[in-house]
């Protein structure tokens, strides 16, 4: 909805295992750990791209590829055209002063023995040309006062300060050189509910502020859906369905993503009865020894043999593809079938807000 | 109130830290009937699960403390009674389920091993129809093929799984009631949805009451029939679960529910509840949400609101409830 069109980040086939070796002196490969294993999508500049997924289906691994913390295995991610994966030195400086990242848990990602101050301003010592040095002060002052901080505890220790406030902090860090692309991973997962709220209404506040882009790593889907224009449901390593928020929660097709929805309690008793529940049988598969074809096969009520034989593209499936209408998006299944998971809340206030959406997203 | 399973009577537990005495719990009522499932719901520092080990007696002391009132179990109260009498209700007629299964189970010995041992302990049985116990139970919470992971270590097993076992433990000697101190908090939404069925399920099939302590809204919403909110270590609105959600009757209560986004519609900003919940150490006088309040007038911050009775099973520690119920009925 924010979105203006062009895309600020291209992910193109993004692969990063993880040898898993045996021995001790002569240490041999005997596997990997495929955390993320072909991931392709665009991020659009100032909108807000959600990616969920449960633990171990490579979102955080996908954070860290986005802003260079870990090098891909295989693929690209182009940043304005450029192709940042292989970038070293001045240039890749150059680069990660434009895309930050936001951590999931603000008590580990604060320097405890440094000062609000300096650790707010410390990306200014790392990139000097962003701020000349007798201005830094002023900045993360102001910094602080941005995130709704009083800049007076500029001397402060992060101890000092609630969960709440120290994800301040580590949002105030992650302005400081005015990225365009921020990668939050999980920034809210770690707070209590009334706070989580404060925070959350600040990040749209800021990227309004800043046009800014989002890619926001979450396994709460509730919140994804608050703050996202489109979201991608992650599964062991691979994205199963994309698309606008009203696509992929109203309409998904994706089998995965349907047992995803109908899991997620709501908070309204009135709906525990007529709700359409998806329980999954077992666990999620290693992603050392993922299943062959579709990786959701083996949990999947669906799934024949096609599913164990051929993988499943991330594309409009075929049987909307003529139709249109919000149930066609990409969703890598074979079988991909419309199911409504989601209960409708207070009926008449929820039809207003999907009836704006779908209107905003239908040249999507 | 006399036929009660469980009923806390203004519950008090102080804890002794570096900053000065932290005052946890403040006062805490509530009740739970045999086969009722009654929500504690609070964010952290709420005293939700300081009060949850005060009536399983776990708490830890030193520091912790508890100060006054009353835990009163099928009558009897379980802070006076003798320390043995104590020990052996606990497990047989009253048990708990923790958040965290791989630090509550014993990492050197077997499942098998810690299951059968609640048999051999308080039914003394033998090792053997102990063992043979351990997995009727572990079939029971559906592990699958449980004869043969009957000798495996708790890492063996995944979250959801230990959760499980966590479970037949706490459903070993089918007790009155099973406290669960946010049972599901660690585990992924699919798994926390098997874990919720099966608890729900056999808490039917055992007629046992269930006290769940939660931060969770939504898990709430999906299994309890009453809820009680605490804030700042006190119940400051007890409900049935649908008219609580339908009108809560509190303004912290109501603030919470605007603060949740929603999976079934996307809402435009989230109502923040403003400020920070208070230090325990330093709970402001009066009614301990005032700074915070939207309602706030001069007697929230000098007099401290009781429960006042809202309608029958319901109560509210606001000062302005009927005004807080409208407003959310409107």
């Amino acid at each position: 909805m924010r979105a203006d069109g062009g895309a600020v980040l291209e992910v193109r086939d993004l692969v990063k295992h993880y040898p898993l070796t045996r021995g001790v002196l002569v240490r041999r490969q005997v596997g990997a750990v495929r955390a993320v294993d072909g991931v392709s999508f665009d991020l659009r500049r100032g909108e807000t791209l959600g990616v969920v997924g449960e633990s171990g289906c490579g979102k955080s691994t996908l954070a860290r590829l986005l802003v260079n913390l870990e090098r891909p295995t295989a693929g690209r991610i182009l940043y304005k055209g450029e192709d940042i994966t292989r970038l070293s030195g001045r240039a890749l400086k150059a680069v990660r002063r434009n895309i930050q990242m936001v951590f999931q848990d603000p008590y580990t990602s604060l320097n405890p023995r440094m000062t609000v101050g300096d650790i707010i301003g410390e990306p200014f010592d790392i990139h000097p040309e962003a701020a000349p040095k007798g201005d830094r002060r002023r900045r993360v002052r102001e910094l602080l006062e941005v995130v709704g901080l009083s800049p007076e505890h500029v001397n402060r220790y992060p101890h000092q300060f609630s969960g709440g406030q120290r994800q301040r902090i580590g949002i105030a860090r992650g302005l400081a050189l005015r990225p365009e692309i921020i990668v939050a991973d999980e920034p809210v997962s770690a707070l209590d509910v009334s706070v989580q709220a404060q925070v959350v209404n600040l990040l749209e506040r800021l990227q309004d502020e800043f046009e800014l882009s989002y890619v926001f790593i979450a396994h709460d889907l509730s919140v994804v859906r608050h703050i996202s224009d489109r979201v991608a449901v992650m599964y062991l390593g691979r994205l199963v369905e994309a698309g606008t928020d009203a696509q992929i929660y109203d309409h998904p097709t994706h089998p995965y993503t349907q047992a995803l929805l109908s899991a997620v309690p709501v908070p309204d008793p009135s709906v525990r009865t007529r709700r359409d529940r998806i329980l999954l049988v077992g666990d999620v598969p290693s992603p050392a020894n993922p299943p062959s074809g579709c990786r959701f096969r083996t949990r999947c009520w669906k799934a024949r043999r096609r599913c164990a034989e051929v993988v499943p593209p991330l594309e409009v499936p075929e049987a909307f593809r003529e139709s249109g209408g919000p149930a066609a998006h990409v969703s890598a299944c074979h079988y991909a079938g419309e199911r409504r998971v989601v209960p409708a809340g207070d009926v008449g206030d929820a039809r207003d807000v999907r009836g704006a959406g779908d209107a905003g997203d239908v040249g999507d | 109130m006399s036929d009660a399973l469980l009923e806390v009577r203004d519950l008090h537990v102080e804890f002794r830290t570096r900053d000065g005495v932290a005052k946890a719990v403040n006062g805490v009522s509530c009740s739970v009937d045999a086969g009722e499932t009654l929500a504690v719901l609070g964010e952290s520092g709420s005293g939700k699960s300081v009060t949850a080990q005060a009536v399983m007696g776990i708490l830890d002391s030193p520091p912790g403390r508890v100060t006054g009132g009353q835990v009163l179990f099928r009558g009897q109260d379980l802070l006076t009674m003798g320390a043995e009498h104590r020990r052996r209700l606990r497990g047989d007629r009253l048990a708990m389920i923790f958040q965290d299964a791989l630090s509550a189970l014993n990492p050197v010995l077997t499942v098998g091993a810690q299951l059968a041992e609640m048999y051999e302990v308080h039914q003394g049985m033998t090792r053997r129809d102990a063992r043979a116990r351990a997995i009727t139970l572990m079939d029971r919470v559906r592990i699958p093929a449980a004869k043969d992971r009957v000798g495996d270590y708790p890492h063996q097993f995944s979250g959801g799984m230990r959760q499980r076992i966590m479970i037949a433990m706490a459903l070993a000697l089918e007790p009155d009631l099973i406290i669960a101190d946010e049972p599901t908090t660690a585990l992924d939404v699919t798994v926390q949805a098997q874990v919720m069925d099966l608890l729900a399920e056999l808490r039917r099939e055992y007629d046992m009451g269930l006290v769940l302590i939660t931060h969770d809204l939504g898990v709430v919403a999906d299994v309890a029939d009453r809820i009680a909110v605490m804030y700042a270590g006190r119940v400051v609105e007890n409900a049935p679960v649908r008219d609580l959600y339908a009108a809560p009757a509190h303004p912290y209560t109501q603030g919470l529910l605007e603060s949740v986004p929603r999976l079934d519609r996307k809402g435009k900003e989230l109502h923040a509840i403003k400020g920070l919940p208070p230090s325990l150490v330093n709970i402001p006088p009066g009614c301990p949400f005032h700074p915070r309040c939207p309602r706030a007038r001069d007697v929230c911050r000098t007099d401290r609101p009781p429960l006042f009775p809202v309608a029958p099973g319901r109560s509210s520690a606001c000062h302005f409830w009927k005004e807080t119920l409208d407003a959310s009925r409107s």
